[in-house]
C-alpha cells in the first residue's frame, strides 16, 4: 500500500540501525508516547534490531489504558439501561471496570454496539428516534475533532436522541507530569505523530525547551521510529534539546487548523484522572454548556464514585515507563488479554498485550 | 487508537451540507468526511482516522528518507527484502 510498505522497507531500516549504532556512544534511554508506536515497535521487533546503548521504554499513549475506571462503571451503567443503545470503538468493550464491562453488559442482551466512526452513532440516532444512542467519546487529540464533529452535527439536527460521554485526554500535561516526576529517567521522546497532525508541534517545542529534553515528532511505520531514535540519539550525542519533526509528510507546525476549531467549540479544558497514572491537571476535554444538553453524564445522571485498581496490577508503573510489563508478576499468568486484569492489557496498543502478542512472554531484556 | 491510515480519494460528494469521500486504502475502500481538509481533492492521498481525514500526504516530504539514505549510499549494495507485512489493523 502506498506511504505504508515503503516505510517498512528492510533495506531502509537497516541502513537506519547502521547509522544509529554509529553515532551512538553512550547509554540512552527514549520513550515512546503514543501506543500505535509502542505496537509497531513490538510488531516488527524494531527494539531489538537497535544498539544496546538505546532503551526503549513505553509510554501512557494509549487512550484506551488510561481511560479511569469511574468513566467505565459510567459506560456501564448507561449502557445496561433498557432505553439505551450504546456505541464504542471496539477496545473499550473488554476493559474492565470494577464490577463489570461493557462485553458483560453486551452478552447479557445489552443494546451495546461497535462503531469504526462516531458518526455511525449519529446515523442510529438519526435512524432509531425511539433510542437513546450514547457515543462513548474516548480518545486523544487525533480522535477528539471526530468525536467533536459528531456533537456538533447533532446539535445542528437537533438529534435530542444523541448524546456522548466523554472522557477525552490531551498528551503534553501527560507529558509535563512525566518530566516533573523525581523518578523520570527518560532522555528523550518520541512525539505522537497522529496527536501532532492535529494540533501541530507548538506545545512539544515548548517542553522540549523547558525541560530541556528533545523530542522529535514520529510516525508509525518501522522504518519512521527509527529515523526518529536515529534523531533523536543524534541530538543527545551533540548535547541539543530542540523539537523536531520527522513525520513532515502529515505533521506541519501549526498541524490541522479546522479540526483544532471543531475541538474548541465544542470541548473545554478540565482535570482528568488518568488510570494508572492519577489526576493530571488540565488534561482532559469535556463538552462545553453550549452542547450540555448532547451530555451523557447530566442526561443519566450517573453517580460518581471512586473506584479502586486491582492492587495486583503495575499499569501506573508501566503507563509512566518505569517497569516493563514483564516485570508485573501477573503477567502472562494471572492477566492475559482473554483475562485481562488491567486496561493495558486490553488494547491491541497497550504494553502488556503488545509484549504478550509479540514473543515477549520470557522476562524482557 | 490514535492510528490513521492513509488512502486515495477515489470520488467525492456533498451530503447534509458535508464533504465525504470514498477513499481506497490498499484492497479496502471506505468513507471518510473531509471536514478538516477542504483542500482534498480526487487522487490525493489523505491520512484517515475514525472515519474524517485528518490530513492530507505531503508527497514530496513522503520520498524524503528513501531519497537521504540513497544519497549517503546506504542503500546500495543490499539485497532487496520485499515488503511483506500486511496493513496494518485500525
Ligand atoms: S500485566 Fe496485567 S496486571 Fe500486570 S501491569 Fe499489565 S495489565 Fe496490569
Amino acid at each position: 500500500m502506498r506511504y505504508v510498505d515503503e516505510y517498512r522497507d528492510e533495506r531502509i531500516a537497516r541502513a537506519l540501525v547502521a547509522d544509529i549504532a554509529r553515532r551512538v556512544t553512550r547509554p540512552w534511554v527514549l520513550m515512546e508516547i503514543c501506543g500505535g508506536q509502542t505496537h509497531t515497535l513490538m510488531r516488527y521487533g524494531v527494539d531489538e534490531l537497535l544498539p544496546r546503548e538505546v532503551e526503549l521504554v513505553h509510554g501512557p499513549g494509549c487512550p484506551v489504558c488510561v481511560t479511569p475506571l469511574e468513566i467505565i462503571d459510567k459506560a456501564v451503567a448507561i449502557a445496561s439501561r433498557p432505553e439505551v443503545t450504546f456505541v464504542s470503538y471496539g477496545d473499550m468493550l473488554r476493559v474492565p471496570g470494577s464490577g463489570s464491562d461493557l462485553f458483560r453488559v453486551k452478552a447479557g442482551g445489552g443494546d451495546v454496539r461497535v462503531a469504526y466512526s462516531p458518526m455511525e452513532a449519529v446515523r442510529l440516532a438519526r435512524a432509531h428516534p425511539d433510542r437513546q444512542v450514547v457515543f462513548f467519546g474516548i480518545g486523544f487529540e487525533t480522535t477528539a475533532p471526530a468525536n467533536a464533529m459528531a456533537v456538533w452535527q447533532a446539535r445542528r439536527e437537533g438529534l435530542a436522541n444523541f448524546s456522548m460521554l466523554a472522557s477525552h485526554v490531551l498528551v503534553p500535561p501527560a507529558l509535563e507530569l512525566l518530566l516533573r516526576s523525581p523518578r523520570n529517567r527518560v532522555q528523550g521522546f518520541i512525539g505522537p505523530g497522529h496527536v501532532c497532525t492535529v494540533m501541530g508541534y507548538r506545545q512539544y517545542e515548548d517542553l522540549s525547551r523547558t525541560f530541556h529534553v528533545p523530542i522529535v515528532v514520529g510516525g508509525f511505520e518501522p522504518v519512521d521510529l527509527l529515523e526518529a531514535i536515529a534523531m533523536l540519539v543524534a541530538q543527545l550525542e551533540e548535547g541539543r534539546a530542540e523539537a523536531e519533526n520527522q513525520y513532515v509528510r502529515s505533521v506541519s507546525y501549526e498541524g490541522n487548523l479546522p479540526a483544532q476549531r471543531i475541538l474548541e467549540e465544542v470541548f473545554e479544558v478540565c482535570d482528568r484522572k488518568w488510570r494508572g497514572v492519577g489526576l493530571v491537571p488540565r488534561s482532559g476535554l469535556r463538552l462545553r454548556p453550549a452542547f450540555a444538553a448532547h451530555d451523557a453524564e447530566t442526561r443519566f445522571g450517573v453517580e460518581t464514585t471512586s473506584a479502586d485498581e486491582p492492587a495486583e496490577c503495575r499499569s501506573a508503573e508501566v503507563l509512566q515507563g518505569l517497569v516493563r510489563p514483564t516485570d508485573c508478576p501477573a503477567f502472562g499468568g494471572r492477566c492475559t488479554p482473554e483475562n485481562p486484569l488491567g486496561a493495558p492489557m486490553v488494547s491491541a496498543e497497550g504494553a502488556c498485550a503488545a509484549y504478550y502478542r509479540y514473543r515477549r512472554h520470557a522476562a524482557g531484556p | 487508537m490514535c492510528l490513521a491510515v492513509p488512502g486515495r480519494i477515489l470520488e467525492t460528494e456533498e451530503r447534509g451540507g458535508a464533504r465525504v469521500a470514498r477513499v481506497q486504502f490498499g484492497g479496502i475502500v471506505r468513507e471518510a468526511h473531509l471536514d478538516f481538509v477542504p483542500e482534498a481533492a480526487v487522487g490525493d492521498y489523505v491520512m484517515v482516522h475514525v472515519g474524517f481525514a485528518i490530513s492530507m500526504v505531503d508527497r514530496e516530504e513522503a520520498e524524503r528518507t528513501y531519497r537521504l539514505l540513497e544519497a549517503m549510499g546506504l542503500l546500495a549494495g543490499e539485497g532487496l527484502d520485499g515488503p511483506g507485512a500486511d496493513v496494518a489493523p485500525e
